[in-house]
C-alpha cells in the first residue's frame, strides 16, 4: 500500500498500466496543445499584451501626463473637476495611477489605434477596464506602453484591482470612446 | 510545558519509546507523537482564527451585509491570508512530514530538542506577525508588495516562522537518514513518504526564496536599504508564494494516497508512475512565479510562455497523473472487494459516511475540477488579461487550497486522532456531515468568486458600489448575486469549519480512550490489490469515465475563455 515500502524493491522496473500510459499520453499532448495555443495567438490573435516598457522616474512620468493634459484638455468630467483629454487619434496617450485616482479622463475615438502609457506615481495599482475586462498591473518606476484599439463607443470605467491602501475602493477613472471625427 | 517532556526524552536518544496503535497497527515513537500533536493542534488553532476572519471578509463582500468598516476589512483580510495560508497550512504540513517519516518508516524522531526549537520559532513568528497586523500599521495584505510598507516586526515574524519551518524540514530529512541507517524499514520508502519528501524538497527552495526577498524587505522597513524594486520583489516573492502552493499539493496528494490506503487498503496502480509524477513537481515548478506576472510591465512574452507552460505543462501533467491514479487505486481496491457491478458500483458503495474518505474524495474532485482547471486558465499568458486581480483569483485558489488542501488535511485529522491522541471521535454524526458541509461551502465560495471575477469584480475591494468615489462603475445584478451566494457559501463553510473544530477538540478532550495495541510483527496488513498494475486482472472503467469527464470540461472551459478573450479590444 501507499503507506508501506513498495512491494518491488526496485520500483522503476515495474510495468506501467496501459490505461496509465494512455492517460499520460493524452495529458502530455494536451499540454503541448495549450503551449502552442499561446504561441499561435501571438501570430493570429488580436489580444496580446505588449512587451514594451521603460524605466521611468515617477516625477518624470507625472510631468508627461500633465503636459498631455495641458495640451489636449477639452473640458471637465461632470462636477468632479477632473480634466477630460481628447488627444489626437492614433497618438501617444498617458494615464496616471495615483492615490486614489486614474488621471485624467481620456476621450478616444472608436477604431483608432493609440499607444496607451501606464505608470504609477506612488504605489502599485491595478488597471481594470470595465465592462470590457482588460486588467493590467501598474508599477511605479515602470512605464508600460499598450497599443490598443477601442472597438465600441461608450463610457468605460477604470477601477483599481490592486490593493493600494485605505482609499483603494474609491480609486476610479474613465475612458470615453466616441465616434471617429473622420480622417485616418 | 510540552517542550520540557520533549527535552527529557531527548537525553536518551538511544532508547526511543514506541507504542503500537490498536487501530492501524502503526508504531508511534513518543517524541514524534508529541511533536505531531503540537504542530497539528497549533495548525487547527490558526485555522479556527483564520477561518473566522475569512467569514468576516466574505460577509463584508456581500453587498447586502457589508459587515466591517473599510479599515477593518483590509486589516482582517491581511490577517486572513497570513493565518490560513501560511500558519494553518504549514503547521499542519510539519505534522504531516513528521508522520510520513517517523511513523511510516517506523523510526524515532532525531534531535527532538531542535524540533521543539523549530516549533517555538514558528509559534513566536506567527504571533509576532499577528500582533503587527492587529496593531494596525501593517495592513499590506500577506503579499506585502512594496512600495507599500509594513512595520518591521511584520516581516520579522514571517522570517522567524520560515526559519522554524526550515528546521522542521531538516528534522524530516534527518529522520529519513536515521531510518535508513538504523534499517527500520525494508526496500524503498513508501509512496506517501516519497510525496512528503517531494514537499520537503520544494519547501527548502521555497524558504530560500522567501529569505532572499523578506530579509532585504525587513531591512528596508528598518531604513537600512533605500529601495526595493517592486517588480523584482514580485518575481522573487512568488518564487516563494507559488512554490509553497506546490508544497501543499504534494502534501495533500500524499494524504489522498494515505487515506485511500488506510481506509480501503488501496494500493497505487503503479509505484513508478505515481513517483514520477511527484518528481515532475520538483523538476518543473520552480519558475512558476511567472504566472503571477503575466500582466506586469517589462517582462517578455517568451519568458512568460516558457515559464508558465513549465516547459509544456509538465507539472500540470504530474497533477493530472495523480488525478487518475488516486481514483484508479480506489476503484481497483473496491473492485477487489467485490464491488464489481457496472461502471460505478465501487464509487456508490464507497465508505461515504467515513469522514476521512468523504473528505478525501471531495478534495480530489474539487481540487481537480475547480482549482486545477481554473489555475491553468488563469496561468495562460493572454487569458490572464481577462481576470488578473479580479476576485476570480481568490476563487481559483480557494478551489486549490481550501476545497483541496484544507479539506484533505481535515480528512486526515480523523485518522490522526485515534492514532496519536488515542481517542475515538466524539459527535460521530456531526463528523460524518462535516466534509460535505465544509466541502460544499468551500466549493461554493470558489465558484461564486470565480463567477463574480468573470464579471470584473476586483479582489481585495471594500465597496463595489463605489459610493465614495467620484466616478465609479456599475456592476451587473449578476455580480451582486454572485457575491451574495458567495456569502451564503461562506456561512456553510464556516459551519463546516466549526463542526470540524468541535469534533477535533471534543475528541481530543473527551473521546473514549483507545488502549495501546500489541506490537505486531512489521508485516504489512494485506493490501486489497495484491499484484502491481491491473493488467489482466481488473479494468477500471469508472476511473476512465471520471477522467474523461474531467478532460472534456478542461478543454471546453479553456477554449470558452479564448473565445471570450477574442472579444476584447485589440491589444498589442
Ligand atoms: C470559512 C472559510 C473561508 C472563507 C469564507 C474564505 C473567504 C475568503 C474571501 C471572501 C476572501 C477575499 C477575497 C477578496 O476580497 O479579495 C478570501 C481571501 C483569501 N483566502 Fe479565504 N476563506 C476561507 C478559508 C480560507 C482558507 C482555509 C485558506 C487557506 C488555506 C484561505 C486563503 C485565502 C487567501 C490566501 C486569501 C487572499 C488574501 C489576500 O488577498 O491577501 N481562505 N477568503
Ligand atoms: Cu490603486
Ligand atoms: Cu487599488
Amino acid at each position: 500500500m501507499a503507506i508501506h515500502p513498495p512491494q518491488q524493491r526496485i520500483w522503476w522496473r515495474e510495468p506501467i498500466e496501459k490505461m496509465e500510459v494512455a492517460w499520460i499520453a493524452i495529458a502530455f499532448v494536451w499540454g503541448l496543445v495549450m503551449f502552442f495555443t499561446m504561441i499561435a495567438w501571438h501570430f493570429w490573435g488580436q489580444q496580446n499584451l505588449a512587451n514594451e516598457a521603460y524605466r521611468v522616474q515617477p516625477e518624470a512620468y507625472v510631468a508627461k501626463v500633465e503636459a498631455m493634459t495641458e495640451q489636449y484638455k477639452v473640458g471637465e468630467e461632470g462636477d468632479t473637476g477632473i480634466e477630460v483629454v481628447h488627444p489626437p487619434a492614433g497618438s501617444d496617450v498617458y494615464l496616471l495611477a495615483r492615490l486614489w485616482q486614474w488621471w485624467p479622463v481620456l476621450e478616444l475615438e472608436k477604431g483608432k489605434t493609440y499607444r496607451l502609457h501606464l505608470s504609477s506615481a506612488d504605489w502599485q495599482h491595478g488597471f481594470s477596464l470595465l465592462p470590457t475586462n482588460i486588467n493590467i498591473q501598474v508599477h511605479p518606476g515602470y512605464e508600460m506602453v499598450v497599443t490598443v484599439t477601442p472597438t465600441e463607443t461608450g463610457e468605460f470605467s477604470i477601477v483599481c484591482n490592486e490593493y493600494c491602501g485605505i482609499g483603494h475602493h474609491t480609486m476610479s477613472g474613465k475612458i470615453r470612446v466616441v465616434e471617429s471625427k473622420g480622417g485616418k | 510545558m510540552v517542550a520540557v517532556t520533549g527535552v527529557d526524552v531527548g537525553r536518551k536518544p538511544l532508547a526511543p519509546s514506541f507504542r503500537t496503535c490498536a487501530v492501524t497497527g502503526l508504531r508511534v515513537e513518543a517524541n514524534a507523537e508529541r511533536l505531531i500533536k503540537a504542530n497539528a493542534v497549533a495548525g487547527v488553532l490558526f485555522l479556527a482564527l483564520g477561518g473566522l476572519f475569512g467569514l468576516l471578509v466574505a460577509l463584508t463582500r456581500w453587498p447586502a451585509i457589508h459587515l466591517l468598516p473599510a479599515e477593518w476589512f483590509y486589516l482582517i483580510l491581511t490577517a486572513h491570508g497570513a493565518n490560513v495560508l501560511l500558519f494553518w497550512i504549514i503547521f499542519f504540513e510539519i505534522a504531516v512530514l513528521y508522520f510520513a517519516s517517523t511513523t511510516l518508516l517506523n523510526c524515532r524522531l532525531p534531535a527532538p530538542k531542535v524540533a521543539w526549537a523549530g516549533f517555538a520559532l514558528m509559534v513566536i513568528g506567527a504571533v509576532v506577525t499577528d500582533i503587527a497586523v492587529f496593531q494596525g500599521e501593517s495592513t499590506v495584505m500577506f503579499t506585502s508588495y512594496p512600495p507599500m510598507m509594513a512595520k518591521p516586526h511584520f516581516y520579522l515574524g514571517l522570517i522567524l516562522f520560515a526559519v522554524g519551518a526550515l528546521v522542521g524540514c531538516g528534522i524530516f530529512f534527518a529522520a529519513l537518514v536515521v531510518a535508513k541507517e538504523e534499517k527500520t524499514y525494508n526496500g524503498s520508502i513508501p509512496l506517501v513518504t516519497f510525496g512528503a519528501l517531494t514537499a520537503a524538497i520544494i519547501a527548502v527552495f521555497t524558504i530560500a526564496s522567501g529569505a532572499i526577498i523578506l530579509i532585504p524587505t525587513f531591512l528596508w522597513s528598518l531604513g537600512y536599504i533605500s529601495h526595493i524594486d517592486p517588480l523584482m520583489y514580485k518575481v522573487v516573492w512568488w518564487a516563494m508564494g507559488h512554490s509553497s502552493q506546490q508544497i501543499n499539493v504534494s502534501a495533500h496528494v500524499a494524504i489522498w494516497y494515505a487515506i485511500a490506503a488506510i481506509v480501503l487498503g488501496a494500493k497505487p496502480l503503479s509505484e513508478k508512475v505515481s513517483r514520477t509524477a511527484y518528481l515532475m513537481y520538483i523538476l518543473f515548478l520552480q519558475l512558476a512565479s511567472a504566472h503571477h506576472l503575466l500582466v506586469e510591465p517589462g517582462i517578455s512574452s517568451e519568458w512568460k510562455i516558457v515559464n508558465t507552460s513549465y516547459f509544456m505543462y509538465l507539472a500540470v501533467l504530474g497533477s493530472m497523473i495523480h488525478g487518475m491514479t488516486v481514483p484508479g487505486a480506489i476503484e481497483a481496491a473496491q473492485r477487489k472487494r467485490g464491488f464489481n457491478k457496472g461502471v460505478f458500483e465501487w464509487l456508490r458503495k464507497a465508505p461515504w459516511s467515513n469522514p476521512a474518505f468523504a473528505g478525501m474524495f471531495l478534495s480530489l474532485v474539487m481540487f481537480g475540477f475547480i482549482g486545477g482547471i481554473s489555475g491553468v486558465v488563469l496561468g495562460t499568458e493572454q487569458l490572464n488579461i481577462l481576470m488578473h486581480n479580479t476576485i476570480y483569483v481568490p476563487g481559483h485558489f480557494h478551489g486549490t487550497v481550501v476545497a483541496g488542501t484544507t479539506l484533505a488535511f481535515m480528512a486526515a485529522t480523523y485518522l490522526l486522532i485515534p492514532l496519536f491522541f488515542k481517542r475515538e471521535l466524539v459527535l460521530k454524526k456531526l463528523a460524518q456531515w462535516q466534509p460535505y458541509l465544509f466541502g460544499i461551502g468551500a466549493g461554493g465560495i470558489s465558484l461564486f468568486m470565480m463567477g463574480a471575477g468573470t464579471l470584473g469584480v476586483p479582489r481585495r475591494h471594500w465597496d463595489i458600489t463605489f459610493s465614495d468615489a467620484p466616478m465609479g462603475t456599475e456592476f451587473s445584478a449578476a455580480a451582486y448575486l454572485m457575491l451574495g451566494l458567495n456569502g451564503i457559501c461562506a456561512v456553510l463553510a464556516a459551519a463546516g469549519g466549526i463542526a470540524y473544530i468541535l469534533v477535533v477538540v471534543g475528541s481530543i478532550l473527551f473521546g473514549k480512550r483507545i488502549p495501546d495495541g500489541q506490537p505486531k510483527p512489521a508485516s504489512a496488513p494485506q493490501p486489497a490489490v495484491t499484484q502491481y498494475g491491473n493488467a489482466g486482472t481488473l479494468h477500471l472503467p469508472g476511473t476512465l469515465v471520471l477522467v474523461g469527464i474531467f478532460f472534456l470540461s478542461f478543454v471546453l472551459y479553456y477554449y470558452v475563455n479564448w473565445k471570450y478573450l477574442a472579444q476584447l479590444w485589440p491589444l498589442r
